[in-house]
């Protein structure tokens, strides 16, 4: 009787937790260890003190040092910069403007059309993306001699930036109480000032999250940048392809793991923005 | 138009803070429509404490919002101190509005949310500051001012949305249900606050609820309103003792319900016939003919219980009877058909001088048989 | 029953003219109002709606013009009309005597990346869902932990992660050197450059696009409704698959989508993983407009991989908007 009294207790001790289902922890932490550990990897043999990329050797940083006095790294860096930085600025302002206008208003004729348009870019496979736009600044150089250089690259960027810039903006919009801007026009101020003094600061850390996304998807583009890309215009992306094709490395590594970094800085940032406003 | 002019017998004196001729207000078009407000006139004094009362959907804040300008009367016009201004935006009038939610600023302190008015109007830093100060002093907050908005208390973030809208000193505050968000001690309070600060400001205040004893005990004159119109305008007094419609006399406080006839007329002096066959008479209004039926709205403290058989209005049945410490009320079936509700105060204690069942005379004063409109 | 403010002359106007001037002020305000709104509206979307449409939407117009044009030798079109691109998708010329002969290899690659990417969605599925469901389940201050972990890669480099994968699964990598160093094997196994990389690159990468939908669908999940089923002698797995799968179905959808289409047009994880060998339509469209030098057969190319994308969609539409007709909770 006691026994059969004790085994009924640890039974209903771990009912307790009825969420829980049969093996989906352990699957859990396989999948993360798995998606974090060839990063890790990766991470570690950067620091391989040994020319040949698969045999540890000895801890080292010599191939960081190799990649900062690297001419092309140097240019490939500015020129992701270039394009990340003028493409943030640009698809922010722009998404702003766009999400103001599609938020919080009333239903109008072509909303669903602009709010498609907007949104394309998510819509199609990258690699359609890219050749049609291949295609389309060969047809202008072609026909019309324009050519913007590193701008066509830009101009590329800027449209598959402008929906994940549009995305935090909205959401912060939409979560805003409309009642703020109907107070401040009660307080005489004209529309651009309340936009000015009560909108905006209110939708700053919307603004934050999605300029650093946009960030994130320019700086990180491999495949439209690719197929758009004309000599001497290279990314760090593109320069981590050329790298592939030659007799490797640890450097590819440590290059690598700069652009992880970079890439994990911003994610962070836009997360903690994302946290601070709950 | 039955103006308040007529009603007091006082003759306006100078131009009336708000003035509402004839407004309509319709959301949307087709048979959808919402008729907000339907044809509604309003004067309100300078100096005044004026309440808009009614239950939810009647108009009442769609009128505050068309007097702010956050809406425009699809007909209609709305003048401020003589001014027309249906057509302004709200950023151009001279008024300002104490919203239901406060929509203070979150990423502005107290004094920052106080002063954004003046700041909008282009003052200079020294006046805003000043005032800024004398509004913190006003409303008891002078130790908040460079507090967060979360960071203060509901009542306190009321306190500071009013001095918010008092700062620019407007021609006129509006208040959306202000208190709705309080509880009770902190209700009672602020409602001795505002009554203060409307005194003391001398800024003609309309006010907006739902609550009928706020508006009775607050309001210098009250328009009650249903369905987007405006029923009847008076002083707390007049709206209480003299409901002119059904609804009022509902709406506010207790009321019986008696039906009558009207059995003679000449002019405005008439007789009517009550259920019991009692004439009593009274003044009529144009609209009921001889013959024709009127209600008649009469309230539970002001009939009088008598013994049977003395001289009385009505008569009928003890039906039920039920203590409230203060007052005890009496449900009467009546002989005539329908039941009142009889309030007696109990002056001298609780006394059972009746009880279930009992025959009882009902006394009523002519004054207080109040004539309905039908 | 509601009676009209009834005093004499209330229906009549009050100082006679001002009344029709007034009722024109104030509906002619309300329209200029409107119309500047309207204006306003117009004018703050066209930023970037002139950009999407001339860099994103006028590009796409361009291929679809293209998949209709006859190849120039060194790349490019010429603007001749020419259905040779379609035909080649599916035929081949004989260089001398004209004839048309079945050609299954392009073919074979889309059925290939079709496979590949309902294998991989059907993978991230199996194994993102119990993933979702832990974090779902985990307490709330914890919970962000768990979501800032599967949010960084989903956000990392695609390159990189993709060369991660490699660097761990060729002859010199660390699988194999692990493997020979065991003394499991003695020589490397080739896995580069073989339908497994590719199978395990694309789930490699896009594991966390099913994981994030599925746990914005599950972390919504009111687990009383778990509860209920387990008061009501549901066993575990019957209250997974009757109360909370159904449950989490818009995740599920969304989840899938955002791996299908992804994988199906996938160009990195087939152009590292595979090598020069062109396993995908990604990696095969590119080619066209590289050292292929056929640039309408690639558009011709990408506009069949479109059509597959839209009846995805399609499908999406439909069945996420076709259950909630049929009365979803």
């Amino acid at each position: 009787m006691r026994i059969e009294g004790a085994g009924k207790l640890s039974r209903a001790a771990k009912a307790i937790d009825l969420r829980s289902q049969f093996g989906f922890r352990t699957t859990a932490l396989v999948c993360l260890f798995v998606l974090y550990f060839p990063i890790l990897i990766l991470i570690v043999f950067s620091f391989n003190a040994s020319d040949i990329v698969a045999i540890f050797s000895g801890v080292s940083t010599r191939w960081y040092a190799h990649a900062f006095i690297n001419e092309e790294f140097h240019s490939a860096a500015i020129n992701t910069m270039i394009i990340a930085v003028t493409a943030t600025i640009g698809s922010t302002i722009f998404a702003t403007l766009a999400a103001v206008a599609t938020t919080r208003v009333a239903p109008w004729r072509g909303q669903t059309a602009v709010y498609m348009i907007i949104n394309l870019p998510l819509m199609v496979p990258e690699i359609i993306t890219a050749v049609a736009t291949l295609s389309f600044f060969a047809l202008l150089g072609q026909e019309l001699g324009l050519n913007f250089g590193i701008g066509n690259i830009v101009l590329a960027h800027l449209v598959f930036c402008i929906p994940f810039a549009y995305m935090p903006i909205r959401a912060r919009l939409e979560s805003m109480d409309l009642t703020l801007e109907t107070a401040a026009a009660d307080l005489y101020a004209t529309p651009v000032k309340a936009f000015w003094h009560v909108t905006m600061p209110l939708l700053m850390p919307g603004i934050s999250s999605g300029a650093a996304l946009a960030f994130i998807v320019s700086f990180d583009d491999f495949t439209i940048t690719q197929l758009v890309a004309g000599p001497g215009q290279t990314t760090l992306p593109l320069y981590i392809w050329a790298m592939i094709r030659r007799p490797m490395t640890p450097e590819i590594n440590a290059i690598s793991t700069i652009l992880l970094s970079i890439s994990v800085l911003f994610i962070l940032v836009s997360f903690g923005i994302a946290q601070k406003r709950k | 138009m039955k103006d308040d002019a007529v009603e007091d017998g006082v003759e306006l004196t100078g131009l009336p803070a708000v003035e509402a001729k004839n407004v309509t207000k319709t959301f949307g078009a087709g048979p959808d429509a919402v008729h907000a407000l339907d044809d509604v006139s309003v004067t309100i004094r300078q100096n005044e404490f004026f309440t808009l009362l009614g239950p939810s959907g009647c108009g009442k804040t769609t009128l505050l919002r068309l007097i702010a300008g956050f809406e425009m009367p699809t007909a209609g016009s709305i003048l401020l101190e003589g001014q027309e201004v249906a057509h302004l935006p709200p950023f151009k009038r001279p008024v300002n509005t104490v919203f239901q939610s406060y929509a203070l600023f979150p990423h502005l302190s107290v004094a920052d949310n106080i002063g954004f008015g003046l700041k909008m109007l282009g003052r200079k830093r020294a006046e805003v500051e000043a005032q800024v100060t004398a509004m913190l002093k006003l409303v008891k907050m002078e130790p908040m001012r460079n507090r967060k908005v979360h960071q203060i208390s509901g009542g306190q973030q009321q306190r500071v949305a009013l001095a918010r809208a008092l700062a620019p000193h407007p021609k006129v505050l509006l208040l959306d249900e202000p208190l709705s968000a309080l509880d009770l001690k902190l209700r009672k309070e602020m409602q001795i606050e505002l009554k203060r600060l409307q005194h003391e400001t001398g800024i003609t205040f309309v006010f907006v609820t739902h609550d009928q004893e706020e508006a009775l005990t607050m309001s210098d004159r009250i328009a009650v309103m249903s369905g987007g119109k405006i029923l009847q305008i008076g002083t707390a007094n007049e709206i209480y003792e003299h409901p002119t419609e059904r609804f009022v006399a509902d709406f506010i406080g207790e009321t019986n319900f008696i039906e009558a006839e009207v059995t003679q007329r000449i002019g405005n002096q008439g007789q009517i016939r009550l259920p019991s066959g009692i004439a009593v008479p009274r003044e009529l209004d144009h609209d009921a003919p001889v013959g024709g039926r009127i209600t008649l709205a009469i309230r539970p403290e002001r009939i009088d219980l008598v013994k049977p058989g003395a001289e009385c209005h009505l008569s009928g049945k003890v039906e039920n009877i039920v203590y409230f410490g203060t007052d005890t009320h009496f449900h009467i079936d009546l002989d005539s058909g329908g039941d009142v509700t009889v309030r007696v105060q109990n002056r001298r204690g609780h006394q059972e001088l009746l009880k279930t069942g009992d025959a009882v005379g009902l006394r009523i004063a002519p004054e207080a048989m109040q004539v309905l409109k039908d | 029953m509601a009676t009209e403010l009834a005093a004499p002359g209330s229906g009549s106007t009050g100082p006679g003219p001002a009344q029709p001037a007034t009722l024109t002020t104030a509906q002619a305000a309300q329209a200029r109002i409107d119309q500047r709104s309207f204006v306003t509206r117009w004018l703050l979307t066209t930023p970037a709606l002139i950009t999407i449409g001339i860099f994103g939407v006028l590009p796409l117009v361009i291929i679809v013009i293209y998949s209709f044009l006859k190849a120039a030798p060194y790349g490019g079109v010429v603007w001749s009309p020419s259905v040779d691109a379609y035909v080649s998708f599916l035929f081949q010329q004989d260089i001398f005597s004209d004839a048309l002969t079945f050609s299954p290899d392009f073919l074979e690659i889309y059925l290939r990346s079709l496979v590949f990417a309902v294998g991989t969605t059907a993978i991230c599925l199996l194994l993102g869902f119990p993933t979702a469901y832990f974090m779902a389940t985990r307490p709330p201050k914890q919970r962000n932990w768990w979501v800032l972990l599967i949010t960084i890669p989903f956000w990392s480099n695609l390159l990189v992660r993709t060369l991660a994968i490699m660097f761990i699964i060729r002859d010199e990598g660390l699988l194999n050197n692990l493997l020979i160093g065991l003394g499991v094997i003695k020589q490397p196994i080739t896995l580069l450059y073989t339908n497994f990389a590719i199978v395990l690159g694309l789930f490699y990468s896009f594991l966390p696009f099913m994981v994030l939908p599925l746990y914005a669908s599950l972390e919504k999940l009111d687990f009383r409704l778990v509860e209920a089923g387990y008061d009501l002698y549901a066993s575990r797995p019957k209250v997974l698959f009757r109360i909370i799968i159904p449950l989490a179905r818009p995740g599920i959808i969304a989840g899938c989508l955002l791996v299908f289409i992804p994988a199906l047009g996938a160009y990195v994880t087939p152009l590292i993983l595979g090598g020069g060998l062109h396993l995908m339509i990604g990696d095969l469209i590119a080619q066209q407009f590289g050292s292929g030098r056929n640039w309408p057969l690639g558009a011709a190319q990408a506009l069949i991989l479109m059509s597959a994308v839209l009846v995805a969609l399609f499908l999406y539409v439909r069945v996420s908007t076709g259950k909630v007709k049929h009365g979803q909770r």
